[in-house]
């Protein structure tokens, strides 16, 4: 593998192709694309958190002019079987009644029945004369309680683990890890440090809500437009719960405004073309900001304990870790990630972790960036933050000297190839934010941020046209910049121009299977994929040359983008240039495409050190991020400026869960704050410029050495944040987030106000 | 298929403990296979049903994670983890 210094695009940071239409509006989003005869879809929402439904009568919105369908959960399929064959996993069951509720409404917003009609308007009409008899239930509204003795069941025939010789219980499924003799080595350490910490329900706060048109034909095939992070997974999810083909459903990507995993999944979808279906009509539905909030995302909420045991050198020996993740109104919280992620940057001889996937009366939670490790690793990292504070020695020396290196073995099993932990925490040590001294009344705070990343199912083809322009087609919407880091690798591949090459993302009836754009695997999978379709596209163009040069094709090279004889090949011929071989192509055999499926193996973990300065208000408990400092290693960062984005992004997503965001219910299960204006995220003038550095310790599976960056960068934000406050005030508060009135009223607890 | 005396070394196969209450609380075999389909289906050999519960599982072969890898080939002194797949947002 080349290294990155000899790269001649790679690594350069060139204007994204799809910058110019975003900006100037000329892009099409989820809600824009408006059909002929178009409709507009509704959902009721249950108003209830918890309630059994007796009966849902739709006859008298259907008698209201410029109505044409209504569906509830009766009129789709019941029993639907099998496991989703997507990214997030789950049963088609469970995503089949998260879309509309059957016997029982499990979330205040559970979809109950939709409408299509006319306009908006008498669609919400619509929806206010549709009957519904509800049964109410009492409300499972956080872990503690679920997990509780005597508990309301939320689904009367969950076992835990599927052990039916056990009784019902609203906890899922429980992980283990265990290494070493874990009680002996807290016997044996001379500090122990344990801690008990909260992290709220948040969203993903992407700015495009959810949206989809559906077009249902007399063939009984569909089409459906929709804003996604995975296009394909929406066609088998979809198919899944409609019991249809995946052959009969094409599903075309619009552009996507944020996802972060939130768009791994499916809402609208199979109502929108339930209800096309039965009106003959396009139908259109777009989510309000409230639906958003109420009825997608969110991220888990969690209760962890967490132990540290070390020696007085500041070897840490042991350590422990109690997890309960909220799941939603379905099993499925990203527990299991967490379990594995929450040790990662250490290497322990002797540890415990113990998680718990428990339902709740709240939606049903979705991927978001690193799913499931930020809630983990803010507790082990303030722990490891409390713990250098005890022994008195630097937090990064302690990271240092207990940092997984290549060859330990992770936590969660495999033997680390080389990993760029320790890099990044020498990076932090030597960086000027650190180095300088801190101001007056300033904390300062410092975590390690860790995620998997990975690889799955990702195809490309590569198209030469008659001018030796380049289109590269892949299946991955672009959310991050992907369609430039495509062009980059292609141009670097072939030997030519960025701007001599454009990419596409083809729908499902265009282009080859690809897994959703998530779990950083775009940039490495898919980019494997348009190299391999490139070096296709150069075996092609060698043997062009060759018939054309009257030599065999093992007799000619590739170089910076032309086809030359080898040296000692004994021909008097000038180099063919990609454009000369595309002008010539119909003379020579014909068009050139080159192809690549695959699915990628290999992905690189990525490793982060963060660090902030922060002031801490005492007469209004508000924070404020003085500056923020993102370290990670991207293995190779391909599209330069687009790797910072992602570091700054996630940092600003992760300090907002840290510092302010948080869903709040009422006693009932009802949200009460399912806006922007009361759950707020953080805005530009909120933040500092996020200074970066990126690391590049190249992953040895991949052809640039990428190892995926989108997700790592929101882990170590959230301990980060909390470690610096702690810095400031004197004293920790575990629960976040650390918002105004959290931070006043532990500041008053602490001084007995 | 499972280890025989005398015909070693065999990978080793190490189940999490989440998957223990499927192998009876074995939390390490010995198998010979060439590839990662091969250790599936002596591991279903020696406990039925198990190849269903693996299809839902990640692994990491010689500490490369790999999702649905079957053909991956596995040495006779490689280490197989099965884990928990990993998602992303």
């Amino acid at each position: 593998m080349a290294e990155a210094h000899d790269y001649k695009v790679v690594g350069t940071s060139p204007v994204r192709p799809d910058g110019v239409d975003k900006v100037t509006g000329r892009a099409n989003f989820g809600a824009d694309l408006n059909l002929p005869n178009m409709l507009h879809g509704k959902v009721l929402r249950s108003p209830h958190a918890h309630a059994r439904i007796h009966s849902v009568d739709v006859s008298r919105a259907l008698e209201l002019d410029g109505v044409y369908a209504a569906v509830s959960g009766a009129d789709f399929p019941s029993g639907a079987e099998g496991e989703i064959q997507g990214e997030g996993g789950g049963t088609v069951s469970d995503l089949a009644q998260n879309i509309v509720a059957r016997d029982k409404a499990l979330y205040h917003g559970h979809p109950v029945a939709a409408v299509a009609a006319k306009s908006p308007y008498i669609a919400e009409r619509a929806l206010e004369l549709i009957d519904v008899d509800y049964e109410v239930l009492p409300a499972v509204l956080d872990v503690d309680d679920a997990m509780a003795d005597g508990a309301t069941l939320i689904n009367e025939s969950l076992h835990t683990n599927g052990d039916q010789s056990k009784p019902p219980s609203n906890v899922a499924g429980i992980t283990k890890f265990e290494r070493g003799d874990v009680e002996q080595a807290f016997a044996d350490a001379d500090i122990i440090i344990e801690g008990e910490y909260r992290t709220p329900t948040a969203h993903q706060g992407y700015i495009e809500p959810h949206a989809c048109t559906a077009t249902y034909s007399e063939e009984g095939k569909a089409t459906i437009w929709c804003c996604t992070q995975g296009h394909f997974d929406v066609r088998s999810m979809t198919a899944g719960v409609l019991g249809m083909s995946v052959g009969d459903l094409k599903v075309i990507p619009s552009e996507i405004g944020g996802g972060f995993g939130g768009k791994t999944v499916i809402y609208l979808e199979p109502l929108a073309v339930k209800l096309s279906e039965i009106s003959g009509r396009p139908v259109k539905m777009v989510m309000s900001r409230e639906e958003v909030f109420r009825a997608t995302g969110p991220t888990s909420a969690t209760h962890s304990r967490v132990k540290v045991g070390a020696m007085k050198d500041g070897t840490i020996t042991a350590a422990s870790a109690w997890i309960a993740y909220e799941a939603g109104a379905f099993p499925g919280a990203p527990v299991g990630p967490g379990c594995m992620a929450i040790f990662a940057p250490y290497d322990l001889p002797n540890f415990r972790v113990e998680g718990f996937d428990v339902l709740v009366n709240k939606p049903k939670v979705a991927a978001y960036r690193a799913p499931g490790a930020p809630q983990a690793m803010y507790a082990m990292e303030s722990a490891v933050d409390d713990l250098a504070r005890e022994l008195g020695v630097d937090p990064i020396d302690l990271r240092l000297q207990n940092a997984a290196d290549e060859g330990t073995q992770a936590p969660y099993g495999p033997t680390f190839p080389p990993i760029g932990i320790k890099k990044c925490l020498e990076v932090a040590k030597a960086h000027a934010n650190y180095t300088t001294p801190k101001g007056e009344g300033v904390g300062r705070g410092i975590s390690a941020g860790f995620w998997f990343n990975i690889g799955m199912q990702s195809s490309a083809e590569v198209r030469l046209s008659e001018d030796g322009t380049v289109t590269v087609v892949e299946g991955n919407p672009d959310i991050g910049g992907t369609r430039a880091s495509m062009c980059l690798m292609a141009a670097e591949t072939l030997g030519v121009p960025y701007d001599t090459v454009r990419a596409h993302v083809g729908d499902t009836e265009s282009t080859g299977f690809c897994n959703v754009t998530g779990g950083s695997r775009t940039t490495f999978a898919t980019g494997m994929a348009v190299v391999q379709a490139c070096e296709d596209i150069i075996a092609q163009c060698k043997q062009r040359a060759a018939a054309t040069w009257d030599i065999d094709a093992d007799q000619v090279d590739w170089t910076d983008g032309e086809a030359v004889p080898k040296p000692g090949v004994n021909v008097d011929v000038k180099p063919l240039s990609l454009a000369d071989i595309a002008g010539n192509a119909g003379r020579t055999g014909g068009p050139i495409l080159g192809r690549a499926s695959l699915n990628a193996q290999g992905a690189g973990a990525s490793f982060s050190v963060n660090m902030a300065d922060v002031t801490v208000d005492r007469e209004t408990g508000k924070v404020d991020v003085v500056n923020f400092t993102a370290i990670q290693d991207a293995g190779t960062a391909i599209h330069r400026a687009y790797v910072e984005g992602q570091m700054q992004g996630g940092a600003v997503q992760g300090l907002g869960w840290a510092l302010n965001e948080e869903y709040v219910y009422d006693a009932n299960g009802e949200m009460e704050n399912a806006g922007f204006l009361d759950y707020r995220v953080p805005v530009t003038s909120d933040m500092p410029m996020i200074d970066t550095h990126i690391v590049e310790v190249p992953n040895p599976s991949h052809p640039y050495g990428v190892r995926g960056v989108g997700e790592t960068p929101i882990v170590a934000p959230l301990s980060v944040a909390a470690n610096a406050v702690r810095d400031a005030l004197g004293f920790r508060i575990p629960d976040l987030p650390l918002s105004p009135p959290n931070v006043l009223a532990a500041i008053d607890e602490r001084e007995g106000a | 298929m499972l280890a025989r005396p005398g015909r070693m070394p065999m990978a080793k196969v190490v189940f999490p403990d989440h998957l223990l209450s499927h192998t009876g609380g074995t939390r390490e075999i010995a198998v010979e296979a060439k590839n990662f389909r091969g250790i599936v289906r002596a591991v279903d050999s020696r406990w039925p049903g198990m190849e269903a519960v693996l299809m839902k599982t990640a692994v990491a072969i010689d500490g490369q994670i790999y999702q649905d890898a079957w053909l991956e080939p596995v040495q006779p002194d490689s280490e197989v983890f099965f884990m928990q797949r990993i998602e992303g947002g």
